[in-house]
């Protein structure tokens, strides 16, 4: 039906759905009502009957399952998702957040020859029509982009749409067939969600240090973990750090790592980009030491120091200690 | 092998950016530079070259843009480019991502290449998606936040890190491939190879050259329209200050923290 939302639901290969693409699908489901059309989904991968059609809960009136598409690389997906949005009428199609669903996104843009708007925190309805709100030049404006032509495609950012149970039942499972272009069947995983380095947990934490690239080397995140410690709280790091192998994936904060929203994030050394940002943005407090005044983080945080994090960091381990122990 | 290296010209990062409020687009205005994202990009390509698991012929760096873009080229080609293609067109002006990513695409078929490399991001306007754009117009394969490439067999091993972890990828050529700033630390040009840039090769191709159709590109190509720009929502604005005495930066912080009782 014109108007209707098809969105990707991403999942972990066994059939948990990632919680952003849950987020995706409750949005849809909101503006489908509002559009007077309907939601779907698509899933690729052998997922369970109950799991896909408990996406009924989240609003989904159909999903539309790829049984034998392998979860994991873009290109296979963009080839179902064109395929549904053509022969089912889908006028848009909506990814949460996250790096697949820009890699669909984009190629979905070139294959249906479509507008797309990322970064997208929000989208409305106007003249019967979706609008998507895009936050722009590190978050300082924000322009409103609607689409030319019958189709859309809108990429959400990470964490912009809340995951809302309704009301709704189970949504009807259709198996599709879909058969792929010779240039999706090119790139093969090899080896999908290898951890790298120790486990450790971030997201218990009432209090986290997070290192990034501006601790300058690896032995460096010594002084997050000192100072971490002196406040009694947890170790957390940007994707350059865990990238570069100075900490663990686990300990990841942002786009394709975790969400945190602590009473404390201390970010040291962290420039604040936009993928670090949606991770973090919803501490109680930010506090930041950088040394570039220029920083986007201080354009967020709520107290911020200009200043060499190599002398500030161990002074005030050092203060916080003393002050523990008079 | 042939390589491609799609660059950018982006404005500098001092620079205080701006949206026109007449055209709705970014002011482009003031000082710019060659993408840093892109930098990365160049820097794999000559690792390749230089690694020797293949024979590398010409690395091209692409760029499409205004006439102020050659200054991206002439850095790109400082950097190991061996010659570069400029698209530029008035007719190009206003282009969305999928319009911009159907002219990359037309150029690069003009040069076939057995690998594109890109910046995983533009810094500047849209992210990360480009280079999957340019693939599905030229029907390749295509990866993007990759953090390591390795060659074997004639095909490309890469690594990046998705929603679960890290993923191997295999890929056959040709292929586009974005990298993330992970992958590598781009090497300094050197005065002579600086100094050299503008003797290299340079072709200038308007949108007929390439057999871009005019109708698909531009602000009338595109499918995407800029309705409003507005304000974000107001956010009491936090207390920065600059470090000058960090014994007395240390005691601001911490009643800071007890203030907040966070300590």
């Amino acid at each position: 039906m014109a108007g209707s939302i098809l969105v990707y639901a991403l999942h972990d290969g066994a059939g948990k759905f990632n919680n952003n693409s849950l987020g995706a699908i409750s949005e849809a489901a909101k503006l489908a009502g509002e559009l007077g059309s309907q939601a779907g989904v698509v899933v690729v991968g052998d997922v369970a009957d109950d799991a896909c059609a408990a996406l009924g809960a989240y609003g989904a009136t159909k999903v539309h399952r790829a049984k034998a598409v392998e979860e994991g690389l873009a290109q296979p997906v963009v080839d179902v998702m064109a395929k549904v949005m053509n022969e089912d009428d889908y006028s848009y199609a909506l990814f949460g957040g996250g790096l697949l669903g820009f890699e669909i996104g984009a190629g979905l843009t070139a294959r249906l020859n479509a507008g797309v708007t990322m970064e997208v925190t929000a989208v409305k309805v106007a003249e019967g029509k979706l609008v998507a709100e895009r936050p722009v030049l590190q978050d300082t404006a924000i322009v409103d982009v609607g689409y030319v032509g019958d189709k859309g495609i809108i990429i959400g950012r990470l964490n912009a749409f809340d995951l809302k149970e309704n009301a709704g039942g189970q949504a009807e499972v259709v198996d599709i067939e879909v058969e792929l272009s010779e240039w999706s069947t090119r790139a093969r995983m090899r080896q999908r969600g290898e951890q790298r380095g120790a486990d450790v947990n971030i997201e218990d934490a009432d209090i986290l240090v997070g290192g990034g690239r501006g601790l300058g080397e690896k032995d460096n995140f010594k002084l997050a973990e000192d100072l971490a410690e002196a406040l009694g709280g947890a170790v957390a790091a940007t994707r350059a750090v865990v990238d570069a192998g100075w900490y663990p994936y686990a300990a990841q904060i942002g786009q394709t790592g975790k969400t945190v929203a602590p009473k404390l994030y201390l970010a040291a050394g962290i420039s604040g980009a936009i993928q670090h940002k949606v991770g973090m943005q919803n501490s109680e407090h930010i506090l930041a030491v950088n040394k570039d005044p220029n920083a986007p983080i201080f354009e967020f945080c709520d107290l911020g120091v200009v200043g060499d994090l190599h002398k500030i960091l161990p002074k005030l381990t050092e203060a916080l200690k003393a002050k523990r122990a008079g | 092998m042939k390589i491609c290296c799609l660059v950018k010209e982006v404005p500098d990062a001092a620079v205080q950016k701006r949206i026109d409020s007449g055209t709705k687009r970014l002011d482009r205005s003031g000082e710019k530079n060659l993408s840093p994202f892109d930098t990365h990009g160049i820097e794999a390509a000559m690792q390749i070259r230089e690694g020797g698991a293949a024979e590398v012929d010409e690395i091209v760096a692409v760029t499409m843009g205004p006439e102020t873009a050659v200054r991206a080229l002439h850095k790109s080609v400082a950097l190991g480019a061996d010659r570069s293609v400029h698209l530029t067109d008035g007719a190009l002006q206003g282009s969305d991502v999928n319009a911009t990513g159907y002219a990359l695409a037309k150029v690069l078929e003009s040069e076939q290449p057995d690998l594109v490399l890109l910046g995983q991001q533009s810094d500047d306007g849209e992210c990360y998606t480009i280079g999957a754009v340019v693939a599905d117009h030229l029907k390749m394969p295509s990866l993007t936040q990759v953090i390591e490439i390795k060659l074997e067999d004639g095909k490309l091993i890469c690594e990046r890190q998705a929603e679960y972890g890290y993923d191997t990828v295999e890929i056959d050529l040709p292929a586009v491939i974005s990298v993330g700033d992970a992958i590598n630390e781009p090497r300094y040009p050197s005065l002579k190879a600086i100094m050299g840039a503008k003797k290299k090769p340079l072709d200038t191709k308007a949108t007929g050259d390439v057999g871009i159709e005019a109708g698909e590109v531009g602000e009338g190509g595109s499918k995407t329209q800029v309705l409003g720009i507005n304000p974000p929502p107001a956010k009491e604005s936090g207390e920065v200050f600059e470090d000058e005495d960090t014994a007395e930066t240390v005691a601001k912080i911490v009643a800071w923290l007890d203030e907040r009782k966070l300590i």
